[in-house]
């Protein structure tokens, strides 16, 4: 049988096995009462017959191609096994294409060698399936035979579903280690092609020259300090524009405006908080870029058509809602009291917001902002769709520049071989691009934090 | 002069700074709001022409000498029969005989690319549902035009595409109302073609759907189960901070960087297929998992603990408790929060770039292994293409997916409304 269809016979019996046990449950006629529903020994009954099985067929999945494999090493004839290995891998590799095509190869040897790899594969299948069915089939008898008085049902199933709950919240750290073990571990392999100085300190990024073996040390074309120059140079346009006018929005709306315009606004706000970053791009790209060259020709600029200016100002434009929700938070959360002991003293309601509650509320506000600028920096699909290729190293804004996101993109889009230094090059930039985030994310989570107790 | 003397003196003065520091708000708000605009409007004005296409009508030859079919009238016709025919070719003659005039080569050309080369595929369309069209009557039918002299028919502007023979042609057709816009239904059940005129998001549409249908069936039970262990039943210890911090870290983790755990772990390690929907979701299901789980604390926390507290006095277990007492109560707040989460799965496009999504594809996804593209992507890749009809297919796919977006969030909110009125 195939898996799928493996895994459906499975789910039916433990379907089966739920209902046949709550009958039996439900029937039950002791000396003394059942301890527990009768749904608990059947979902217990279901459990015995399924999971032993599936965790059969996993490990299976698993250990099979392994087996398979060797078998057909076995059967080597010795003329061949005795050979190199680089002959060997040809010769398997062959007789995998032959299995895969599922046609009859001109040579008997290999011909041999396939019928002997499927009647192995059909064993293996057999003897799988006789193995889940015999599980399964215990698994019910398992079940059944606990359906006593001095069974607590309900105890086990509730420990087996707390177990799933923790299951579950432990996916957040796989994640994360996930994350930090595949970047890490391909930037490694980056590295040793590549040392770590020449990366980090480099001035000429291109990949392309590259490509042969020989050069990729030497040429020293893995410099990356264009990318994170753009990457700083967008990431501050932005944030020149959303964090005076993320925060002014947030004081407005929250110190100045009527319930019934705040009602309106902060709807609007979500909208364009809302938007997907790629119709950002689209808009960067065909609107803002080409309008934003028109106007620098007028007056007698040259701007690139890929600016990192038009770039920069939508991505601010994106990170605007950001900001001032944050700082709204973090502006509401000043006490009362603090407002009405300044107007009290006389001062006017901007003074009391220049002079007391913003210099209260400001390491919110950092906060804020550091988490608006680690936003910028992952921003990816704004600077794809409207920053350039090239790496050059200016701080012009009028210029094209490049991005580690960019890079990364283009690096993996690509068709070439999954190790070469090209693409484990995105993977290296992706650890830049984790550690400079999360480094960011801690800091403004911290900061946050430690100010949300002081008024607490 | 006394201290009420010097406040009155710069009172002026700060009452002008308090007026100036209101309008520099008031600005800030409204900067965003025309921003906003803008943006629609301008997205808007340039989807339009891809909501609308140029036919060209043509009187098709389809007695059985032109179709290279028996003569005979008694030979029934067949599918391969059907297949035989130059259908390319039969528009081509149509346009000739509109056009007695072109004999030159040249000419000939520039004629022929007046229609788009779909044409051919619709006659067939029609002639296989309906074999009886073949006689010695001309079939009359409204073909698609190329999108070169679609941009140019319905903008009224001379590209550097067409050329003035064409839009001689065109004018000539017009004179004779051989020309007309129509509905673009095609926009809506095509897939991706590299024609304009034939390119469709049907694929894409469904692309998404399989991909976000993967993404909710991981992350809503693992992120309703993860919430409400952290908000029930862990005990306050290290591994249990270590959690927290994990998942308030990963919700601002680039998005991108999600994009290569895909390709690293889901594509090279664990070896499934690239650009399927299946690790699409995955991946998106990780990158959602954090905003799910924050939304469902926070609405299993805002359950009043007396209704808690009743059903343990009952005696209730704590488990039965929650399952029973405790989510049906936040199952609002959990759902508005799970479609926030799909609504941002659905417009994300980075980390889909990674994992090969952005291959060209003209199938329509059957399920989670197919190669497939999504509606961002497919945005992505269009606002790339050279073809100035591609910019307004492009701006057209954003409209859809911001409808999409648009009755998702009302959805949440509606929900959001129903539940704080029945508290």
């Amino acid at each position: 049988m195939t898996t799928t269809s493996l895994f459906l016979m499975v789910a039916g019996l433990g379907l089966f096995a739920f209902f046949l046990s709550f009958q039996r449950a439900a029937r039950y006629s002791g000396p003394k009462r059942l301890r527990s529903l009768p749904h608990h020994y059947a979902s217990l009954t279901a459990v015995w017959t399924a999971f032993p099985a599936l965790l059969l067929m996993m490990v299976w999945t698993v250990i099979e191609p392994g087996y398979l494999q060797q078998q057909i090493e076995t059967n080597l004839p010795t003329e061949i096994a005795s050979q190199s290995s680089e002959v060997i891998g040809l010769y398997l590799n062959k007789v995998h294409l032959t299995i895969e095509s599922q046609t009859v190869d001109a040579d008997p040897v290999i011909q041999s060698l396939v019928v002997a790899y499927e009647k192995a594969a059909l064993n293996s299948r057999y003897l799988n399936t006789a193995m889940v069915l015999v599980l399964c089939l215990g698994g019910i008898a398992v079940g059944l035979s606990k359906i006593l008085f001095k069974v607590h049902a309900r105890v086990g199933i509730e420990r087996l579903l707390k177990a799933f709950l923790i299951l579950c919240s432990g996916v957040a750290i796989v994640t994360t280690i996930g994350i930090v073990l595949s970047v890490l571990f391909e930037a490694i392999r980056f590295f040793n092609a590549v040392s770590v100085f020449d990366f980090m300190f480099g001035t000429t990024w291109s990949p392309q020259t590259s490509i042969r073996v020989g050069q990729v040390g030497s040429s020293g074309s893995f410099g990356a300090v264009p990318l994170f120059l753009g990457t700083m140079l967008i990431s501050l346009i932005a944030m020149f524009i959303a964090v005076p006018v993320g925060l002014m929005t947030a004081i407005y709306l929250s110190e100045y405006a009527s319930p019934k315009f705040r009602l309106m606004a902060k709807p609007a706000l979500e909208v364009l908080a809302g938007i997907p970053t790629v119709v950002y791009g689209f808009f960067a790209a065909l609107t803002v870029a080409p309008f934003i060259r028109d106007v620098g020709g007028l007056i007698g600029l040259s701007v690139a058509s890929e600016s990192a200016l038009a770039a920069g100002i939508v991505m601010g434009v994106m990170i605007i809602p950001f900001v001032s929700s944050l700082s709204d938070d973090v502006i509401k959360a000043v006490p009362q009291t603090m407002r009405d002991g300044s107007l009290a003293l006389g001062a006017t309601q901007s003074e009391t917001i220049k002079k007391v509650i913003i210099p209260a509320a400001l390491p919110g506000i950092v906060g804020g902002v550091l988490l608006a600028a680690s936003r910028a920096i992952g921003e990816t699909m704004i600077v794809v769709m409207a920053a350039g290729l090239a790496a050059n190293l200016t701080v012009n804004p009028l210029e094209a520049v490049t991005t580690v996101t960019v890079q990364i993109v283009t690096l993996l889009t690509g068709d070439q071989a999954f190790d070469s230094p090209k693409t484990l090059a995105a993977f290296a930039l992706g650890l830049m691009l984790f550690i400079t985030t999360l480094f960011l994310n801690i800091i403004a989570l911290h900061v946050v934090r430690r100010y949300r107790e002081q008024y607490e | 002069m006394n201290n009420t003397e010097i406040v009155k003196a710069g009172l002026c003065k700060r009452y002008a700074r308090e007026k100036r520091f209101q309008f520099y708000g008031k600005a800030a708000v409204m900067s965003g709001f025309v921003f906003l605009i803008i943006l629609l409007f301008d997205i808007t004005t340039k989807a339009m022409p891809a909501f609308s296409i140029t036919e060209i009508l043509l009187d098709i030859p389809m007695d059985r000498g032109t179709l290279n079919l028996s003569t005979d009238t008694r030979v029934s016709i067949d599918d391969a029969a059907l297949a035989g025919i130059d259908y390319a070719g039969l528009v081509k003659k149509a346009l000739r005989t509109q056009f007695p005039e072109v004999t030159k080569r040249k000419h000939k050309k520039l004629l022929y690319r007046l229609m788009s080369s779909g044409a051919g595929f619709e006659i067939k369309r029609q002639l296989s549902n309906n074999p009886g069209l073949i006689g010695d009557k001309p079939l009359s039918i409204w073909l698609k035009a190329d999108d070169d002299v679609d941009t140019f028919y319905k903008l009224e502007r001379i590209t550097s595409r067409i050329k003035t023979e064409q839009v001689e042609f065109i004018a000539s057709l017009k004179t004779q109302s051989r020309i007309r816009t129509a509905l673009n239904w095609d926009f809506f059940t095509n897939s991706d073609s590299r024609e304009p005129e034939q390119a469709g998001i049907k694929g894409a549409l469904l692309g998404s759907f399989w991909t976000l249908l993967v993404t909710l069936m991981v992350s809503l039970p693992v992120g309703i189960a993860a919430a409400i262990y952290l908000e029930e039943f862990a005990p306050q210890n290290r591994l249990t901070d270590f959690i927290e911090i994990n998942i308030n870290n990963l919700a601002a983790v680039p998005s991108i960087v999600f994009g290569l755990l895909g390709l690293a772990v889901f594509i090279n390690f664990f070896g499934m297929p690239r650009s399927a929907p299946l690790v699409g979701g995955l991946v998106l299901s990780l990158m959602t998992l954090p905003t799910i789980i924050i939304s469902s604390r926070a609405a299993i926390k805002s359950v009043p603990p007396s209704l808690k507290e009743a059903a343990l006095g009952l005696g209730a277990s704590h488990m039965q408790t929650v399952f029973h007492h405790v989510l049906p109560q936040a199952m609002p707040g959990v759902l508005t929060g799970a479609i926030i989460g799909m609504a941002q799965a659905l417009g994300e496009t980075a980390p889909l770039l990674m994992i090969g999504m952005v291959a060209f594809i003209v199938d329509v996804p059957g399920g989670v292994l197919d190669s497939a593209t999504v509606l961002p992507v497919q945005i992505y890749l269009w606002s790339d293409s050279p073809e100035r009809a591609f910019t307004a297919l492009t701006a057209a796919t954003i409209l859809v997916l911001l409808a999409f977006l648009t009755v998702m969030n009302a959805v949440a909110i509606t929900l959001r409304t129903y539940f704080e009125r029945r508290r």
